[in-house]
């Protein structure tokens, strides 16, 4: 799944880095490399190679630079100022990272997994950031033998993706269950009298959003709900009030949109001008994200968004004053810690090997729990199956308030009043 | 055939014999991925070239049947096997083109431009809504047991299929007529030539080949987002191939291929942050610097040094 | 009434873009591909002015205006231009500049990335309601009609009651003979060409208040621009204000009552009746 950082207001720190990035990449490519050969060499032991593949240009590129990049220097940063993983032989080694960019393309993506694996001698390599670009490269981490930990790769498909590559992980969420959540959480509010019975749905028009629509659809209707608006729009929309005004017209009493960044802002900005009065607002990707709070301000207390973490745990706080300050910037509420925690669960299991062995680190990573920033992780079938389903703003923080498994630090749902 | 042409022939055939033991070599994992990618846009631009080429009407609209063809592959798959697919794919290619063609073709050649360029965009837009409003597909998914050895096989056997259809049709009267026309399509006209027939006929030849092209490939990926499908990129990159290699000939556009899609490994891993305006210098660098096409200067080459050996000899 | 009125003010800022491209292509010659992309460039001058310096937007109109100019003066002078003299017959030219244009809009988008990223961008501005018969539209959108309205208005002034307007017009409907009454041809043809890439920079900003934009975006724009002149009639002003305002109520009418996925499409569908029925234009007089 798509998680973009999109829109301005991520963008007042983005553009000075992108300019000194691109200034940085004309003159200094040989430079940089130069220093991280440098920096190697001054390292006391041999590095493991980690090769991390993701967008640092095209349409996934700002989500990317929220949710991926961020966690990929801060892992390096905590796992070499302990001095490198623990090997069998009691010695730590450190961890280089080789990053890749791939433009937002999928044969690229298949490209530079493959330059990794051939050229680069990578030990081991991250998933790649995008459900698109993440599945496209899955068979061929399989292929090259290399575990494949996915977080924003979402699909119904986990199944056959993990019956058919024996190393392939998933942790973020399967479709179904996040369509269910929201579904279920408004049946639930609806029950006790706090929303009404009228429901319009809105979807972007790509293989996420029709998932998550029709799952959703399903459950609303059989819970006798009155689906009253029921459209989709293209990935590329560029204006969403006529939308809206076909939303306020059909006059529901509950807002879902199933929707990707750039539309979730315009949405929920939209609904504010054209003053959608409705009893409950969800949209979906991005509205964990810190932007969207700096957009819209107090306005958006009590807007259902997809995911969640539990902002008051004290791994998570630890990990945000963290992210703050290697990144810049503060880590979105949903998936940024948990590819945070995927990091760490190739961190222990390498130390839990005490070798940069592939095959025994599948073996590793299938059969143990792991401590992460999301809590105790335990893969079944090669997936994680409790996650944030619904969050919600709530005084300035995004909270969890609905997973599929047993998660700690769930809220009660808050009402939401006027914008 | 003359002798010339059975010499020709049996050097081509030889060539792709050899080329076909590539998937064989040691490392051939990392040859393949470079391989793949010259050999789909051997195929695009060759088959855009047999249309273009002649006929002078620049199509922008490679990516929109390539798109359908990488797009029709998922639901497909659930209803025939995945031989049945390709011929499907090229027929839906060439009904496409048919449609574009018959609407376009008969006016000049800007109207024709302007609508190849949004094309891939529209279509995108129709097949996404048609998805999730009555057809109901949860995603798009291609799990099939088909390897990057295969697949370049078949985009071999493609280059193969391209090049036949090409002599083919320089032979038929179809080609002669589609030279007259682009000399002078009123010449065309005035000796009783249908001249909307050839053309829509030569641009279904080339949407069918871009729509095959994208159904082999789609195996690759997995999963087949909009995005991937029509990615306007491939417009581009098979017109600037097609020209930087010559339009002229039917071998051009391969010397542009290759070479082009070489300097395009060395660009993307050493400045992936500038590619997009890289492609777009060296775009313009072809047409103001190589408007022939490497094969145009390759023919001003040899037949130069044939005129020198020639007057060598005599003098 | 609401989908007329939304439909309208959207048209209207369509209107211009449409102006700037038929300039360059009615009057200079070139079908330039490149124009969506000199758009997105005025969306993000906006943006930056927004968010750096926390101006209005239209502010940005102060140097985007003038620096589109000169940028695409600079761009018909060096890279068209030899184009012009090459070419041997008005079919080259175009095939020409076809490619050149295209060429040109994929190194504008290349740009766009490297400065600003793939990311999406919008901010607000102006995004309160205004009441209006009824129904509340966007305030950014009102303003961004009226200003809209206001430089067509100057522009139709400037063509038709000036005298460079009459040299405009005269080498529009035929360069040679313009070229015998002592009209400067290649210099108002460079001329028409800066001052297209100006408006159409400027009709960017314009929609940057109420759109989103990303690096690529610009493609959709050019294909807009030129079904409208096509729609209008090649180099015709009036036929273009009319075909823009229809292209807006059409796209409004199609994402209000079928879908909002289909807006692209509903401009394609407008194209494809024009090619079959007036290829000539909406006003314009068969050729033939």
């Amino acid at each position: 799944m798509k998680t973009e950082n999109s829109t301005c207001q991520t963008v007042q720190p983005l553009v000075p880095l992108c300019l000194r990035h691109a200034i940085l990449g004309m003159v200094a490519g040989t430079l940089a490399l130069s220093l991280t050969l440098g920096s190697a060499l001054a390292q006391s032991s041999d590095p493991i190679r980690v090769g991390a593949v993701a967008p640092k240009t095209g349409a996934l590129a700002g989500g990317a630079a929220v949710t991926f990049w961020p966690n990929i220097a801060l892992w390096e940063q905590e796992v070499n100022a302990d001095g490198g993983l623990l090997m069998e032989d009691g010695t730590r080694r450190p961890v280089q990272i080789i990053e890749y960019d791939d433009r937002t393309d999928p044969s690229e993506t298949i490209r530079s997994v493959q330059r990794l694996a051939n050229n680069d001698n990578a030990d081991f390599i991250i998933a790649p950031y995008g459900t698109g670009l993440a599945l496209a490269a899955a068979p061929i981490f399989d292929r090259l033998g290399y575990p494949m930990i996915n977080v924003s790769a979402i699909t119904d498909q986990v199944d056959t993706m993990t019956s058919r590559y024996d190393g392939v992980f998933f942790t973020l969420g399967e479709t179904t269950p996040l369509a269910q959540g929201i579904a279920e959480q408004m049946v639930e509010l609806r029950d006790a009298g706090e929303v009404g019975n009228r429901v319009a749905m809105v979807n972007v028009a790509d293989a996420f959003g029709i998932e998550l629509a029709q799952a959703a659809g399903v459950i609303f209707e059989q819970n006798g709900f009155d689906v009253v608006y029921n459209r989709s729009y293209p990935p590329t929309i560029q204006d969403v009030s006529p939308v809206m005004s076909s939303v306020i017209d059909a006059n529901p009493d509950v807002f879902v949109a199933f929707s990707y960044p750039p539309d979730t802002f315009a949405l929920t900005e939209a609904a504010q001008i054209q003053d959608l009065q409705v009893d409950a607002f969800y949209t979906a990707v991005a509205t964990p994200f810190p932007s969207y709070r700096e957009r819209f301000g107090d306005s958006i207390n009590g807007v259902f968004g997809v995911g969640g973490v539990n902002p008051d745990s004290e791994r998570f706080i630890e990990y945000e004053q963290a992210h703050i300050e290697v990144a810049g910037q503060g880590p979105d509420y949903w998936a940024s810690a948990v590819t945070y925690a995927s990091l760490e669960v190739l961190a222990q299991a390498i130390e839990g090997v005490g070798a940069p062995d592939r095959d025994a680190v599948t073996e590793y990573i299938k059969n143990n729990p792991f401590d992460t920033v999301m809590g105790e992780w335990v893969f079944e079938d090669q997936r994680i199956n409790n996650y944030w389903t619904v969050g919600q703003w709530q005084d300035g923080k995004f909270h969890g308030i609905r997973a599929t498994g047993d998660l700690e630090g769930a809220v009660e749902p808050i009402r939401k009043e006027g914008w | 055939m003359t002798r010339k042409e059975v010499i020709y022939a049996v050097l081509v055939l030889a060539a792709f014999a050899v080329l076909a033991f590539i998937p064989s070599l040691p490392n051939s994992a990392a040859v393949l991925s470079l391989v793949i990618p010259i050999t789909m846009y051997t195929v695009l631009a060759t088959s855009w070239a047999l249309f273009s080429g002649p006929t002078h009407y620049i199509s922008l609209a490679t990516a929109a049947f390539y798109g359908v063809g990488a797009y029709m592959m998922a639901p497909a798959l659930e209803v025939m096997p995945y031989w049945m697919v390709l011929p499907i794919a090229a027929l839906s290619g060439a009904l496409l083109a048919a449609l574009v063609g018959a609407m376009t073709l008969r006016l000049s050649g800007v109207y024709f431009v302007i609508f190849t360029l949004g094309l891939a965009e529209m279509v995108r837009q129709v097949i996404t809504w048609y998805q999730n409003n009555f057809a109901g597909t949860r995603g798009n998914y291609v799990f099939v047991d088909i390897n990057d050895a295969q697949i370049y096989w078949q985009l071999l056997a493609l280059a193969l299929l391209v090049y036949l259809v090409g002599w083919l049709i320089n032979r038929s009267r179809l080609g002669f007529a589609i030279r007259i026309i682009g000399n002078d399509e009123l010449v065309a006209r005035h000796s009783g030539i249908n001249t909307a027939r050839a053309k829509i006929l030569l641009f279904m030849v080339s949407g069918a080949f871009a729509a095959v092209v994208g159904a082999v490939m789609t195996p690759r990926f997995v999963y087949i987002e909009p995005a991937m499908a029509f990615n306007p990129e491939v417009s581009f990159l098979v017109v600037i191939m097609a020209l930087l290699g010559g339009v002229h000939r039917l071998w051009g556009p391969l010397v542009g291929a290759i070479p082009f899609a070489l300097t395009w490994e060395v660009i993307a891993s050493n400045f992936p942050a500038q590619t997009v305006l890289l492609m777009g210098i060296a775009f313009l660098l072809v047409v103001y610097y190589i408007p022939s096409g490497v094969a145009g200067i390759m023919e001003k080459v040899y037949f130069r040094a044939r005129q020198q050996r020639r007057e060598v000899s005599h003098g | 009434m609401q989908i007329l009125i939304t439909g309208i003010l959207l048209g209207g800022v369509y209107a211009i873009v449409a102006m700037g491209l038929s300039l360059q292509y009615g009057v200079a010659r070139i079908m330039n591909l490149a124009s969506g992309e000199m758009l997105v460039a005025g969306a993000f001058a906006a943006f930056w002015v927004v968010m750096a310096h926390s101006f209005s937007p239209y502010v940005a109109l102060l140097w985007v205006v003038p620096g589109a100019f000169v940028f695409n003066w600079l761009i018909y002078r060096y890279l068209l231009l030899p184009l012009v003299r090459r070419a041997k017959s008005r079919g080259q030219l175009e095939v020409d500049s076809i490619l050149v244009t295209f060429g040109l809009s994929f190194a504008l988008v290349g740009i766009f990335l490297m400065v600003f990223g793939g990311s999406f961008f919008n901010y607000s501005y102006l995004s309160r309601p205004v009441e209006f018969m009824g129904s509340r539209y966007g305030l950014n959108r009102v303003v961004a009609f009226w200003i809209a309205v206001a430089i067509c208005a100057a522009l139709w002034y400037w063509i038709h009651y000036t005298r460079s307007g009459m040299a405009i017009r005269a080498v529009s409907v035929d360069p040679v003979s313009a070229g015998l009454v002592a009209i400067d041809v290649p210099r108002m043809s460079t001329f028409a060409f800066a001052l297209g890439g100006a408006v159409a920079a400027s009709g960017g900003v314009l929609l940057s208040t109420f759109l989103t934009f990303d690096a690529s975006v610009g493609i959709v724009f050019t294909m807009k621009a030129l079904i409208i002149v096509i729609m209008g009639g090649v180099g015709d002003m009036r036929g273009a204000i009319v075909a823009a305002l229809v292209l807006g109520m059409t796209e409004t009418v199609v994402a209000r009552l079928v879908d909002p996925g289909l807006t692209l499409a509903s401009a394609y569908l407008l194209f494809v009746l024009v090619l079959l029925f007036r290829p000539q234009g909406l006003f314009g007089r068969s050729t033939t």
